[in-house]
């Protein structure tokens, strides 16, 4: 390359991709969940590890969620670029060409993969490569552009890690591995229709069959309290298993009856006062479901440390 | 412009060389670990000398292992 080429690049200013972009492809915020919950799913397990072993383990089960988030954004760049939410991710403001997000999830995906079961176990390593498929095939590509329920079914990709976590111990589930699991599933559901109430128009326009706009606002908050009741059973039956103790039963009790109270309000308001008070209740329901689960998954790594004690 | 003018760009590339070099030694560094790791939890295990030993024989009653 001449230096009049490389001059006419740079002034021109056709975008090179920093190390950022590639990490933002990620999804940080949402490998960070997934290090936390795999890690209690780790540790809260009746069986020992080294502690390289359980890093490890723990690192490529972050980088298979990564993985899959690449995948993710690859493939959904068309409706990511009309929402607000997501117009600003790195390939749909054309800072990464789409094609090398899909390059980077699938190798990171198999180096996750393989990482994993060399490190624990190939049972864990199964688990985990059926996650990225679920996420980035069943949810992605299918679910979350053909139905409504996209967020029931594909909260199963969000809900597997404490699950990966205890199998790379293990080697195994457990009634205590299936319930971490049921945890987040049956959250995810009350989690994201809470941000769709307030976050109106962008799945709207995305044209992405977010169940306020199939089967309205009013439908959704029914179904924000009805995933909210079945999703105390789960919450509470987790405290009576061998990975729970009194801490977590207590978080459990508080956080469900708070949960519920909200599901509750905002079952009872309509459209007219929620837009009088810009969403205050859903907002708040919304960001108190984020510490819902990251206090559940909390309360039983203190139980875990007060067994050691 | 001569080529040698840092411009942003240059920072951005070199920022994205840096944080892939990084990745690798870390990935380096984690399989290391991770062989001492191994090799240490599989302390116990014995390589095929061709000798009868008894931590090799099956658990039974005449061995009382």
């Amino acid at each position: 390359m001449s230096d009049a080429t490389a001059n006419t690049q740079v002034q021109t200013g056709s975008y090179e991709p920093g190390f950022g972009d590639y990490v933002l492809l990620l999804k940080p915020r949402v490998m960070s969940l997934v290090v936390f919950t795999a890690l209690v799913g780790l540790l809260v397990a009746p069986v020992g590890v080294s502690p390289m072993v359980g890093f490890t383990a723990i690192l490529f089960i972050a980088l298979g969620a990564g993985a899959s988030g690449a995948l993710n954004m690859w493939y959904d760049a068309d409706i990511d670029a009309v929402m607000k939410r997501t117009a600003k991710r790195p390939v749909p403001a054309g800072k990464v060409p789409a094609g090398e997000a899909l390059t980077l999830g699938l190798w990171l995906s198999a180096l996750s993969v393989v990482m994993l079961g060399l490190a624990t176990n190939w049972f864990a390593a199964g688990l985990l490569a059926f996650t990225i498929f679920f996420y980035a095939v069943i949810y992605t590509m299918w679910l979350k552009r053909s139905t409504p329920w996209n967020i029931v079914i594909g909260g199963a990709a969000g809900a597997f890690p404490p699950m990966i976590g205890w199998a790379a111990v293990t080697g195994d589930v457990s009634l205590a591995s299936i319930l971490m699991f049921g945890l987040t599933f049956m959250w995810t559901p009350p989690h994201f229709w809470a941000l769709a109430l307030f976050m109106k128009s962008d799945y709207h326009e995305a044209d992405v069959p977010m169940l306020t706009v199939t089967h309205g606002r009013k439908e959704t908050r029914r179904q924000v309290l009805i995933y909210t009741v079945l999703l105390a059973p789960v919450a509470l039956g987790l405290a009576f298993t061998e990975v729970a103790g009194p801490v977590y039963l207590a978080a459990a009790i508080v956080l469900n009856a708070i949960f519920l109270k909200g599901a509750w309000d905002i079952w009872r308001r309509d459209e007219a006062v929620a837009e009088a008070d810009n969403y205050a209740v859903e907002k708040k329901v919304f960001k108190f479901s984020l510490l819902y689960l990251f206090l559940h998954f909390g309360a039983l790594l203190v139980d875990a440390i007060w067994r050691l004690i | 412009m001569p080529l040698a003018e840092t411009h942003e760009i240059h920072k951005r590339r070199f920022g994205r060389n840096l944080g892939t070099a990084l990745c690798l030694v870390g990935f380096c560094a984690v399989v290391f670990g991770l062989t001492i790791a191994k090799v240490r939890e599989g302390g116990l295990l014995e390589a095929n000398d061709h000798q009868p030993r008894a931590s090799v024989l099956p658990i039974t009653e005449e061995t009382g292992q």
